[in-house]
Order: structure tokens, then C-alpha cells, then sequence
């Protein structure tokens, strides 16, 4: 397989905060607004240097959403941040209205998402947020996997007109991506091209799904990985190639089983190309304390998980799915 | 500028745009319409600086105004149609399947006037609030405008707006607040008896006016003293009393007519009070 190697490993949330530092100085539309967590989210160098484009809120994300819908009128891209349990589930009335339904050019950021938030807990690791996002009409859902990939995708997202959900996290994790890399919303990125099984990962899990490959490899097993950082727009070109040739796939997110990534595979397979997909994501409970390395243990997202669930679907192909 | 007794005679035609939008569609909302009538035909025919003719979603260099109870839409469409924003003909479509005038306020079938959805409660100071920032981002020395109901207030993120535009001197920003002492399920002080407005507002840092909201002399005069104030450091909240109904004697006095239509014959002892002045759509 490819190789991949890193020399340092950051978080996604430090990338968010370099792109909005950047977009700070290249673009005078951009704003941020932020909801008493400037430190957390690695908004304070864009606060620094750009004091009256920054705008606190205090704990009252509401008002933040509505605010940023309304900053829109008049040519302003807001940005705005907070962890990603109170950028979604918190306010969902107030961005499916006034953001989503009315098309508004909000960029909606979240930091802490999943359960490598770590030790606060289930009541901040939301798992939720992928599936909630993505039934809004006109919303894009993007999930980088590393800290170069989190800023280019922050500064694409400024060129896009409309409403944008960025997720990303607080856990360190390997910088494997060109740091001179163009963000392409809803395009997929080819890791490694394979023959028995497609292996379709999002955000912290698509290094794991690497590491997977690699395990996978030493099984003879030849496995395709697909970097989804786009859940919405999905590129269904690019899923559907991938499974033509393998004929089964494993999905890998840290998020619900229901509603995330997998299930946006599913609908796409489901209507063009029924094949076996085995999900690699948290089994419909919540999380709970803990540190990243002992939750993504305990809740079956690491890279030997990944190598089970590619296990199953080749299986099952072989099964189910024998059509000669 | 327009006459009192002018911006009277539009308000009688708007009224009877209500009545007859609501009827037509057999749905919507006549009672809170009918009551802030005056209020926004005196704004946007005596006091709003805008564009009705050159609609634009950005809005440069003009005044703006949100509706955050978006439930009054039939006033609000009435009044847009009878500036020029679109077509008076357009109201027939109130509600009606394939049309720009929703149930509720939106943009997403493009109606001019209109720049963000309202519909759900307690979302459009917010959004005035982000309107007010961006102009004075822009150097724009406009007024941003938003009006609510009074049972709206029970909703939590009015009063995170509240705090944010006094705590942050939102000076270009003025809300109404329509203080017709009625909601869904009875009178406010049925449902949730919060008591007065003002030192709420007031301990927020608003400066805070008082109207009767159905006197169109006393609604220009406070909209133009309410202006006066702007630019001073402090949001502006006008506490608009009105009547539920105002102008169709059965439909007052009571909140039994806030999402109700009237059948052909309530249609036309409404009208009967009602008198055409710019010719009905």
C-alpha cells in the first residue's frame, strides 16, 4: 500500500484557527463570533489581530446563530464557533430557520466533536451532530481528518455561498496531509487504491482506517481508503467506483451509527449498487468520561475495528453477494 | 411625507388586505395583523429609508426591518405589496400551494422585502441585532427595526438579545414590542403573568418608550422621537400597546381571532368597517 508517515501530530481545532487567522487577512468580509470558548476553539489570534471583526457573545448561542444570519445581510461571512454539542443540538430550531431555510452564508464551526472530547463527558460528546446536519436542506457537512486538512477547509468554506457545517476536535492526531493542499468541498480523496474492500472514513478515523489498511495488508487483504471529509455534498461518483470494483464497504466516523457517514453510504448504495457495508461507529449509546485513547477503545473505533468490520463485508460479499 | 390622515387611509386598505388574504386562504392569522397595522404602515410608509422598487438581499444604505412574529405575515404582505415590492395582485396567492407569500415569513421562494424566515418565535432581534452590526461595520448610518409580539417574550433567546444589544451598545437598533396582552391560549397574564416590560428591558440598558400603537399620530411621533435616540448607546424598545382585531369590532377584545379565519359573512361585516381607499387586490 501507499505509505503514509507524519513527523507531528496537532488538532484539527489548531487547523480551524490558523484557516480563520488567514481568512482574517486575505478576506475583510470574514467575522467571528464566538460563545465564551475563544481559547478552546483557537479563535484568540483572529480576536487578537482583528478585534472589531471578532464578536463575543457570551453563553448564548442562540443568539449567536441569529446574529450570524443576520450579519449575512449586508455582504459579512460570519463564522462561528463553539463546541460542536452547542453549535448543533442547541440551536437546530434556530439554524434550520434562520441559517438554513433561509439560505443564509453562515459558516457554523465546531470544535470537541465526538467523544475524544474525552473526560466532560456524554452531556458534551455529541454524537449526534453529522445526522442532525445533514437533513437540512442546502447544508454542507465537512469533517476533515487533520490539522492541514481542518485549515484549507476553513479557508474554502468562505469561497462556498452558504450554509456550512465544519467539524473537527481536540485530540492531537497525526498531520499526514499536504499542508499546500486545496480544499475541494464534496470531493473525495483516494489514500489507497485496493481491489477487495472499500473503506469509506471521515475526520479523526480516517488515520485509523490507514493503520487498518496496513493490518489488512499483512492478511493479504487488499482494501481501498477513501477519505470522506465532505458527508454532504457526498461524492456518490466516488463511492460508487470504489464499491463497483470491491463489491463491499466499511464506513468509519466518530459519530452515531444512525445518521452519520455510514448512512449516507448506505442511502447511495442502496439506490445504485446494492452491496455488503459493515459501520464502524458508536453502537446507539452515549458516551461517557474517559481519555480519547480509553473511549475510542471502549466504543470500537480504532484501526483493529476497522480491520473486523472489512472482515465481515468481504464475508458477507463472498455470501451474500455472490452474483456469479 | 405622508399625512397622518394618508398613512390612516393605507392602513384602512391594509386591513382590509388581511381580512381578505385570510379569508381567501381559509387560514392565517387576522388578529395580531389587524392589531399592528397602524405600526407598520406609519413605519414603512412614514419612516422607513428603503428601496421597494430595487430590492436587494444586501440592503446597502437603506433602513431595515424584520418581523419576528412571523405570523402576522398577512399585514406584512399587505404592506410590501402596497410599497411597491411586488405586485398588489399577489396577495390572492396568500398561503396557497406554489406561492411566494408562505404561511409564514420566508426567502426561499424569493418574495421581495423579505430577508431572512421568521415563524418560529424569538429569533428576529437576534438577527436585527447581526443586521445592526454589519451596518455599522459597513459605515452605514442606517436604523434596523424589528417588531415581535408580547407572548413572544416567553421565548429564552429574547433576552439573550436583549442582554447582548445593551450590554454592547446596539445603538442603531430599534425593537416593538406589540403589547396586545394576548397569546395563543388566553391573555398573557393567563399564560404567564411576567409582569412589566420596561424594567426589563430598562435593566438591560435599553432606553424604552411607550405608544399607543393603534393612534397613527402617537406612531410616527414615537418612531421619530424613538430615532432621535439612536446613535446615543443604547438599543431602543418601544412598547406598543395595541388591540387584538383593531379596526373589525367583532374580532376585538379577545385573542379568540389570533389564528382564526372568517367565513363569507364574518368577511363582509369586516369589510363593511373597513373602507376601500386604494383599491381592493
Amino acid at each position: 500500500m501507499k505509505k503514509y508517515t507524519y513527523t507531528e501530530k496537532k488538532d484539527t481545532r489548531s487547523g480551524f484557527g490558523a484557516g480563520l487567522l488567514e481568512l482574517g487577512r486575505t478576506n475583510p468580509d470574514v467575522v467571528a463570533l464566538c460563545a465564551d470558548l475563544t481559547g478552546s476553539l483557537k479563535m484568540d489570534a483572529f480576536e487578537k489581530e482583528f478585534p472589531n471583526r471578532f464578536f463575543q457573545v457570551g453563553i448564548a448561542e442562540a443568539n449567536m446563530i441569529g446574529i450570524a444570519a443576520g450579519m449575512t445581510i449586508g455582504g459579512k461571512i460570519p463564522f462561528t464557533g463553539t463546541f460542536a454539542n452547542f453549535s448543533t443540538g442547541r440551536v437546530y430550531d434556530q439554524i434550520r430557520q434562520s441559517v438554513a431555510y433561509s439560505d443564509k452564508n453562515v459558516k457554523i464551526c465546531a470544535s470537541h466533536a465526538g467523544i475524544t472530547l474525552g473526560e466532560d463527558g456524554a452531556t458534551h460528546q455529541i454524537l449526534e451532530d453529522i445526522g442532525m446536519m445533514r437533513m437540512l436542506p442546502g447544508m454542507v457537512v465537512i469533517n476533515p481528518c487533520d490539522y492541514n486538512q481542518t485549515k484549507a477547509a476553513t479557508i474554502a468554506i468562505a469561497k462556498h455561498h452558504g450554509p456550512v457545517y465544519l467539524r473537527f476536535g481536540r485530540p492531537v492526531v497525526p498531520v499526514f496531509t499536504d499542508a499546500k493542499q486545496v480544499f475541494e468541498i464534496g470531493k473525495a480523496v483516494m489514500l489507497n487504491e485496493g481491489v477487495d474492500v472499500s473503506i469509506f472514513a471521515t475526520g479523526h478515523l480516517v488515520w485509523k482506517a490507514l493503520e487498518a489498511c496496513e493490518i489488512l495488508e499483512s492478511k493479504g487483504i487488499n482494501a481501498e481508503i477513501i477519505n470522506i471529509h465532505t458527508i454532504k455534498p457526498l461524492d456518490e461518483a466516488a463511492v460508487l467506483r470504489s464499491v463497483r470494483k470491491t463489491g463491499c464497504a466499511v464506513s468509519a466516523e466518530e459519530h452515531q451509527i444512525h445518521g452519520g457517514l455510514g448512512d449516507a453510504i448506505a442511502n447511495v448504495l442502496s439506490r445504485n449498487f446494492p452491496a455488503p457495508l459493515e459501520y464502524v461507529a458508536v453502537n446507539d449509546s452515549f458516551g461517557e468520561s474517559g481519555t480519547p485513547e480509553q473511549l475510542m477503545k471502549k466504543y470500537g473505533l480504532e484501526a483493529e475495528n476497522i480491520v473486523h468490520a472489512a472482515e465481515a463485508a468481504l464475508k458477507r460479499k463472498k455470501q451474500e453477494f455472490s452474483h456469479s | 411625507m405622508r399625512s397622518t390622515e394618508e398613512l390612516k387611509k393605507i392602513a384602512s386598505q391594509v386591513r382590509r388586505d388581511i381580512i381578505r388574504q385570510v379569508h381567501n386562504a381559509n387560514s392565517g392569522h387576522p388578529g395580531g395583523s389587524l392589531g399592528c397595522a397602524d405600526f407598520l404602515v406609519g413605519l414603512y410608509f412614514g419612516i422607513l429609508n428603503h428601496q421597494p422598487s430595487k430590492f436587494s438581499m444586501d440592503a446597502k444604505n437603506e433602513d431595515l426591518f424584520f418581523l419576528s412574529n412571523g405570523h402576522i405575515s398577512p399585514l406584512w404582505y399587505s404592506v410590501l405589496a402596497r410599497s411597491g415590492y411586488f405586485d398588489v395582485k399577489e396577495l390572492s396567492t396568500f398561503r396557497l400551494i406554489n406561492s411566494r407569500l408562505q404561511g409564514h415569513p420566508a426567502t426561499h421562494e424569493k418574495l421581495p422585502g423579505i430577508r431572512v424566515a421568521s415563524g418560529s418565535l424569538g429569533q428576529g432581534i437576534s438577527v436585527a441585532i447581526g443586521a445592526a452590526l454589519t451596518k455599522k461595520l459597513n459605515g452605514e448610518k442606517n436604523t434596523v427595526y424589528c417588531l415581535c409580539g408580547d407572548g413572544e417574550m416567553e421565548e429564552g433567546q429574547i433576552w439573550e438579545a436583549a442582554m447582548y444589544a445593551g450590554a454592547k451598545k446596539v445603538d442603531n437598533l430599534i425593537v416593538t414590542v406589540d403589547v396586545n396582552l394576548q397569546q395563543i391560549d388566553g391573555s398573557v397574564d393567563h399564560v404567564m403573568p411576567y409582569g412589566d416590560l420596561r424594567p426589563k428591558f430598562e435593566s438591560f440598558g435599553w432606553d424604552v418608550l411607550n405608544m399607543d400603537g393603534n393612534d397613527m399620530q402617537q406612531v410616527v411621533d414615537t418612531l421619530l422621537n424613538a430615532k432621535s435616540r439612536t446613535g446615543k448607546g443604547k438599543p431602543v424598545a418601544i412598547l406598543m400597546k395595541t388591540e387584538m382585531g383593531q379596526g373589525v369590532d367583532f374580532m376585538m377584545h379577545s385573542h379568540k381571532w389570533h389564528g382564526v379565519a372568517p367565513n363569507a359573512e364574518q368577511t363582509k361585516t369586516a369589510l363593511a368597517q373597513l373602507e376601500e381607499t386604494l383599491g381592493d387586490f
